[in-house]
């Protein structure tokens, strides 16, 4: 099971790393969106796999009887998912407000805060 | 005790609710000047319950360490908080003069001290995921102020540094996963000790990923691109925000990370980290050469000093420990200051490009005098407090035989002379190129002692850390024990260790 994320997780990191560094802010955008996901799958498997097993505690005992899923990775995952929509609605947005301001999606040609000095 | 640690994040917070509320009213930034002085007086309680008890934790929710969310205050988190709250009273006066109504009504107050929050929120926190949380709270307000306006130049400048900051967000948390995978746990006193029965060689690629992280955060070389890309591009109640703390925030990290946690591969992460030192210090201090734009200059000067202070994390003796907290402290000051007389010079000079301005020696000298003191902090001369900052880690290097890093150290602070000239020579020196006189008093009076008692305060602290190092010093000291031998730390999370 762990291997099969492994797998997963590596493609979606090779599929990211090749959006973003591709010269187009969009694609740059859904490297990241990838990438984060790669992010919170790892957090998933490192709190290790288990199946069928909810972390519940019966009424009365003071913790579970049996080996229960980690519920703690679920709850960061729970909070990077959160946190990260925040992120990207902001990026794409802002992306979106470059569109408009500055005509271009390409990095290479929005210069306008650094621009390119002609020669002296 | 455990409110007494929470009161610097809960302050600001609540502050940025009540100036989001009153975003339409010019009640918004009193709200924040008056927010800010409550933190710094919960930050001096703090700092004062810090030095008498030694090192606080409080556990958040009463859930036992490690289980909860733990906050901890040693003596860097303690001064970091202090020096925080001491640069957000005078951001949030010169904002009264620097952020018109438009920046107020879209919730220029609020950010801030929502800023403020994540900053501090950082600065205090004992748990790993807990940090990267603040985080991202420090990085949606930065966001949020960076874009504030909306003017061309801030949407570029803002693409940059969103694009590279999430990139390292992600780094952090993907470290966060793995090292939670291997150790088990999250809690930073907890890790110091849970890391040991790691496997050291996965354990030092975890570290590396850190430190890609936090460097992108702390603007190192090579990951220092979105800084100068950005940072001249704000208001300047913003940038100087931004300069003084936010790269600081990294730096502290790593400080952190690296000698509490991952100090088991120093040989590997630390000469990485040298390397590191020596090569922001030098692109850094070229780059801010090349410039020619007063906030550009300074943004790259940013760089270089990060060198110094990743510089003393390298060496990792007692006394280059000594120098970085030292350096971190001055930089905060001196470097949100210099944004400060940039944004005044902008005002009354009518821009921060050197070869539009000028003549403001002769006519404001009372704005010479306050930028000497901060420039030539900067560029280590005695007896202002960058000399000291320097002095520290030049001899720590010394006393390692690290001639080669030493002289670096030394030649980057002859050229940081030469960039701190260049805007002496141009803006001050040279008369104006239209032939006006800049004067202060074309400002209001409102204006006037809104920019100027900050400016001045700030600089006031300069030369009395310049001129009375020895208490500051001996502070640094002990906080560098702190760091080196954490036991004190893990003890006052923990409870005592068997």
């Amino acid at each position: 099971m762990e291997f099969l994320f492994a797998i997963t997780i590596g493609v979606l990191v090779a599929a990211a790393v090749y959006l973003m560094l591709s010269n187009h802010l969009l694609r740059f955008i859904f490297g990241l969106v990838l990438i984060s996901n790669a992010a919170n799958l790892t957090i998933f498997v490192s709190g290790r796999l288990t199946d069928g097993a909810p972390p519940l505690i019966p009424e009365g005992a003071d913790a579970p009887l049996v080996d229960v899923a980690n519920a703690l990775p679920q709850a960061l995952v729970l909070t990077a998912i959160v946190i990260g929509f925040g992120l990207f609605a902001f990026a794409i947005v802002l992306v979106f407000r470059a569109w408009t301001t500055l005509n271009s999606l390409t990095p290479d040609d929005m210069r306008l805060a650094e621009p390119e000095e002609a020669p002296k | 005790m455990s409110w007494l640690l929470a009161l610097p994040v809960v302050i600001p917070f609540l502050t940025a609710v009540l100036a989001f509320l009153t975003r339409q009213s010019p009640l918004g930034r009193w709200i924040s000047v008056a927010g800010s002085s409550v933190l710094l007086i919960a930050s001096i309680a703090l700092m004062n319950t810090v030095l008498r008890e030694g090192v606080i934790a409080g556990q958040m929710g009463n859930w036992p360490a490690p289980f909860g969310i733990t906050l901890v205050a040693d003596l860097l988190s303690a001064v970091m908080v202090l020096i925080t709250a001491i640069v957000a009273v005078a951001v949030s006066i010169y904002a009264i003069a620097d952020v018109d109504e438009g920046m107020e009504r879209l919730g220029y107050h609020a950010l801030f001290n929502m800023l403020i929050a994540g900053v501090v929120g950082a600065f205090i926190t004992g748990d790993l995921f807990n940090l990267y949380v603040w985080f991202e709270v420090m990085l949606i307000a930065s966001f949020g102020l960076l874009v504030l306006g909306g003017r061309p130049e801030q949407i570029d400048g803002g693409v940059k540094y969103v694009a590279l900051n999430l990139v390292s967000t992600i780094m952090f948390l993907t470290g966060i996963g793995l090292l939670y995978g291997m150790t088990g746990t999250l809690n930073m006193a907890d890790l110091a000790s849970a890391v040991d029965g790691a496997d050291q060689r996965l354990l030092t690629i975890v570290a590396v990923l850190f430190m890609i992280a936090f460097g992108v955060k702390a603007a190192v070389f090579p990951l220092f691109f979105w800084l100068p890309a950005s940072y001249h591009t704000p208001a300047f109640s913003v940038s100087a925000v931004f300069a003084g703390l936010l790269t600081k925030v990294g730096v502290y990290a790593l400080l952190r990370m690296f000698t509490l946690v991952f100090d088991h591969d120093t040989a590997f992460t630390h000469t990485i980290l040298l390397w590191v030192a020596g090569l922001t210090m030098v692109v850094g201090v070229l780059g801010a050469a090349a410039q020619s734009n007063m906030r550009k200059i300074l943004s790259f000067h940013i760089v270089s000093q990060i060198g110094y202070m990743i510089l003393g994390l390298a060496l990792l003796t007692p006394l280059a420990i000594v120098g970085a907290v030292f350096y971190l402290v001055h930089h905060i000051v001196v470097k949100a200051n210099l944004f400060l007389i940039a944004g005044v010079a902008q005002r009354i000079a009518g821009g921060t490009e050197l070869s539009r301005i000028g003549g403001l020696y002769k006519s404001a000298p009372l704005l010479a005098v306050l930028f000497v003191v901060p420039a030539f902090s900067l560029a280590g001369f005695p007896p202002l407090s960058g000399f000291w900052a320097k002095f520290l880690l030049v001899k720590a290097a010394l006393d390692v035989q690290g001639w080669i890093i030493a002289g670096i150290a030394l030649a980057v602070g002859l050229l940081t002379i030469y960039s701190m000239t260049k805007i002496w020579a141009q803006a001050f020196w040279e008369p104006h190129p239209d032939g006006i006189e800049p004067k202060l008093s074309s400002l209001s009076y409102r204006d006037r002692a809104a920019m100027l008692i900050p400016i001045a305060g700030l600089a006031v602290l300069t030369v009395m850390i310049g001129v009375m190092p020895e208490p500051f010093v001996q502070f640094a000291e002990a906080s560098a024990a702190q760091l080196l031998d954490p036991t004190a730390y893990i003890t006052a999370v923990l409870g005592e260790q068997p």
